[in-house]
């Protein structure tokens, strides 16, 4: 299961570039929305799947699963969240002021 | 100790605290007593039964890298000269620089010199002498740049930085393979182990870094470029730094490490070769000079190469009087440049095809270039420092030390002759410059101003170093016993107690001394009819034309490099930086055979659930690449979100799962609302070139992942951390919920910190939102 789950966070990685790379923003965007879920399922596979119990004490468990990694995703979750809505914001008052989403198009003024 | 070199820089701390009265009272009345005092503290060190003294203060110890400071002969004739000819230089720039200057900055940088060279001259720790070296440099860089409003300064400047920067790192090379070998940072160890550093197969490469700090520094040819043109600083700062102190830290570096090298027959080829080819070199092309201080320069430059090539020979002979010359030297030039600053100061001008006949204007400076001109000359009278010198050097040059290398034999030969050349033209320029500014037409009109001498004050520096030049010329064993041959024996053990007499009957030197003058006089009264020679030699071949077009093609070729890459697309950068990071990590864990071990024992049982979550994940993400439209593309995004979540259900992870599920419905519902405000998607019209390249990196950093992902997975290196928070999180934390006692207990800084993340992120979207809003109601 974990390779397989590795496998998928390889394909959200490289579906993620690949938009990262284009030149509309809401495509760089989602690109960046992809790689952190890409980036939050390798740190889970790190501590090891479906061994024990969810995290949460209780006297009848024995195994519980890896608690570290979950807390670090959950940190960087919201974080991405932040990002997300900031680029979106940032996205769409480019678009507004400049007329264009497109990247290429944006170029600022030339090295004073 | 470490107070004498250190207070110069504290006291440097406070001088734009005085500077700030400089109205009424010039700053250098306050700063003359700091070289004042360090010279009259180490003068009591002078003596027949003077003894190293060595003070350690630690700074890294760990590293080996300590305030050793040692006095012994060589440090104590340095430090008397930096401190000593400092407070002349210092009480001279009273009068040479108007109070309208910035007074400040100039004595900061030259405090900033003193303790530096200081440094130098006293560590006995390699890395501190090359921290106080680089130091010298950079004050070195400011003081000729003190004047940057002008161009030539800013140039000179530059110049001197680049070249001896760049020896003093080569010279930083030689120092660590030095302390490599020999396992100590300590010269006076490194001394002790002389028979492991020459059996050593990197010997000549330690000689040659070494050498070239040395050789930058002391303007050795070719390096000497630099020197003429760090003449635009104050003439002050000439007179000190360029002239009596800093230019003989290579001087110095070379004598301090000579007892490890002085056996390695090449040490005598290169640095007497060098030497020799400076003196002659420098010396001939001084007489071209036009400028006062350009002709000092060159003096300088040759006078160097002459002390450097005795240093070179290493015999007995030739290092005393390597160390009397020193001392010579900085007397002589030293009264020269502050003359030569005098005349700059009352006629406007250092041009010597414009002054001419100051004699009647300047009668005091005009005795005082006479005796510091005849001095430089070696002209053969019993008052002159100088000769004595020069004599003991044509002495040293015929009493070289027999060599096998034939080469070493040839240049022995031939030094006596060079030596005897050098020193003609050394006499030329010296007539010339005394007999060309102070005698001949008067050319009042063509001075800028009406000349006068010079008040009282600027002229007592220039005399107590003149009087220093008859002093040692009636007395010249004055200083012998108790300075000289300690100093000299520092550099050789060999070398004693040497007897320095005006008349030792007609040998070789004398002979030697006849011919230089002889010539010389004819070559100075015939002058004009072979300095067309100059148009030849050196004409196009000369060494600044290589620096210039060396310098300008850096900047173009560095030019050319950064625009190639620095288009401004953020797609390129973005592209440079994914290829960097896929060739270099699959390069570095197939070289390391980081995908070799892949096990598949341990793994977690897999269900159709599970898989066929993944799979609808997989189609999502494959599909975000092909939809052209807005709206889809958002909510195709939204079913990995939602994925995601529902793996982390299955994963058992319900802390996240929940978070993940709010996150993705806010983000959703954030995504629909800028939706209506982005331009719709368009159909990309990329080269195949542009679509392979991407897809190139795309599929590179997938597998890369992956890969990475499974031989992490698959590694025991680790021990996992993660059985402590399940222990301690009721114990410490006094929750059942392990995540959140980790986030908000264990680690509840860094979640105060994402918090604070958050906040800013809100009010910077608040802003844009809102700065928008305003523009639009305008």
């Amino acid at each position: 299961m974990e390779y397989i789950i590795l496998i998928l966070a390889g394909i959200l990685f490289a579906t993620a570039i690949y938009n990262i790379l284009q030149k509309q923003l809401l495509r760089i965007i989602i690109g960046t929305v992809l790689l952190s879920h890409g980036a939050h399922l390798v740190i889970l596979t790190m501590g090891k799947l479906k061994r024990g119990q969810p995290p949460i004490l209780d006297d009848s468990v024995i195994t519980y699963t890896d608690p570290l990694p979950q807390a670090l995703i959950l940190t960087s979750i919201v974080i991405s969240f932040g990002i997300t809505s900031l680029l979106l914001v940032l996205a769409y008052r480019t678009a507004k002021e400049n007329n264009t989403d497109n990247m290429e198009e944006m170029r600022g003024e030339a090295n004073e | 100790m470490i107070f004498a070199v250190l207070i110069p820089l504290i006291c440097a701390l406070f001088v734009p605290l005085l500077s700030r009265f400089k109205q009424k009272v010039h700053t250098g009345i306050f700063v003359v007593f700091i070289p004042l005092g360090i010279f009259l503290y180490f003068l009591r060190f002078i003596g027949n039964d003077f003894s190293p003294v060595l003070q350690t203060y630690s700074w890294i110890p760990s590293l080996h890298i300590n305030f050793d400071f040692y006095l012994d002969g060589l440090s104590l004739l340095f430090v008397l000269l930096i401190s000593g000819i400092g407070t002349l230089v210092v009480f001279y720039s009273i009068f040479y620089l108007h109070i309208s200057e910035k007074l400040g900055h100039f004595y900061v940088y030259l405090l900033m010199f003193m303790s530096a060279m200081l440094g130098v001259v006293l560590s006995d720790n390699v890395f501190v002498l090359y921290t106080f070296w680089e130091l010298t440099s950079i004050s070195s860089f400011l003081l000729i740049g003190y004047w940057h409003h002008r161009e030539r300064s800013r140039y000179g400047a530059q110049k001197s930085m680049l070249i001896t920067v760049f020896g003093g790192l080569s010279m930083l090379g030689g120092l660590v393979f030095l302390s490599v070998i020999t396992g100590t940072t300590s010269i006076r160890s490194m001394i002790d182990q002389v028979d492991i550093i020459m059996s050593n197969e990197y010997l000549p490469l330690i000689l040659v870094f070494i050498l070239i700090g040395a050789f930058t520094k002391s303007a050795q040819f070719p390096f000497h470029i630099w020197l003429p043109d760090a003449m635009e600083a104050p003439t002050p700062v000439s007179a000190y730094l360029h002239s009596a102190t800093m230019v003989k830290a290579g001087i110095y570096l070379v004598a301090r490490f000579s007892p490890i090298f002085a056996l390695y027959e090449w040490f005598f080829i290169i640095v007497s070769l060098i030497g020799i080819t400076t003196l002659v070199w420098a010396s001939f092309m001084a007489v071209r000079q036009t400028d006062l201080k350009g002709i000092l320069a060159f003096s300088t430059v040759s006078q160097l190469g002459m002390i450097m090539a005795m240093l070179g020979f290493g015999t007995e002979a030739a290092v005393f009087a390597a160390v009397f010359h020193i001392l010579n030297h900085a007397t002589f030039k030293g009264s020269l440049f502050m003359i030569a600053g005098i005349i700059d100061h009352e006629t406007g001008t250092r041009d010597i095809r414009k002054l001419g006949g100051l004699l009647t204007f300047m009668p005091m400076s005009a005795t005082l270039a006479l005796f510091g001109t005849f001095s430089m000359a070696g002209v053969p009278l019993p008052f002159l420092n100088g000769f004595y010198s020069k004599e003991l050097f044509f002495k040293s040059t015929t009493l070289l030390n027999e060599n096998s290398n034939s080469f070493a034999v040839f240049l022995s030969d031939a030094i006596p002759y060079l030596a005897v050349f050098g020193s003609i033209f050394t006499f030329v320029y010296s007539m010339y410059l005394f007999f060309g500014v102070f005698t001949g037409p008067k050319k009042l009109d063509l001075l800028p101003k009406k000349p006068h001498e010079a008040p009282i004050g600027m002229l007592l520096s220039p005399i107590v170093l003149v009087l220093g030049v008859i002093i040692i010329g009636l007395f010249p064993n004055l200083v012998n016993g108790s300075l000289l041959t300690h100093a000299a024996n520092a550099i050789n053990q060999a070398a004693g107690y040497e007897s320095v007499s005006y008349w030792h009957g007609f040998e070789a030197p004398f002979i030697m001394s006849l011919v230089v003058v002889g010539l010389g006089i004819i070559l100075f009264l015939t002058m004009k009819r072979w300095t067309r020679i100059y148009n030849v030699i050196p004409g196009k071949l000369s060494f600044n034309k290589v620096y210039n077009r060396l310098i300008s093609s850096i900047d173009v070729i560095s030019n050319r490099i950064t625009n190639s890459y620095m288009t401004g697309s953020l797609k390129l950068y973005m592209s440079i930086i994914l290829a960097v990071i896929i060739v270099f990590s699959f390069v570095i864990m197939f070289t390391t055979g980081g995908f070799n071990n892949i096990s598949f024992n341990d793994l977690a049982e897999i269900s159709v659930v599970d898989v066929s979550v993944v799979l609808i994940m997989v189609l999502a993400a494959i599909c975000t690449i092909f939809v052209n439209n807005k709206l889809a593309l958002i909510i195709i995004t939204g079913i990995v979100g939602f994925g995601i979540s529902i793996l982390f259900v299955i994963f058992r992870a319900p802390d996240l799962a929940l978070t993940q599920l709010v996150v993705e419905t806010v983000s959703m519902a954030l995504f629909l609302l800028a939706y209506y405000h982005l331009p719709e998607l368009q159909r990309r019209n990329e080269t195949i070139g542009d679509t392979l390249t991407n897809l190139f990196l795309a599929l590179g950093t997938g597998t890369l992942i992956t890969m990475v992902g499974i031989a992490a997975h698959s590694s025991d290196w680790f021990n996992t951390i993660s059985d402590y928070f399940v222990e301690t999180s009721y114990k410490l934390g006094g929750g059942s919920n392990i995540v959140n006692v980790i986030l908000v207990d264990m680690r509840g800084l860094d979640t105060l910190f994402e918090i604070a993340v958050l906040g800013i992120a809100a009010l910077a979207i608040y802003g844009l939102i809102k700065v928008r809003n305003k523009k639009e109601a305008e």
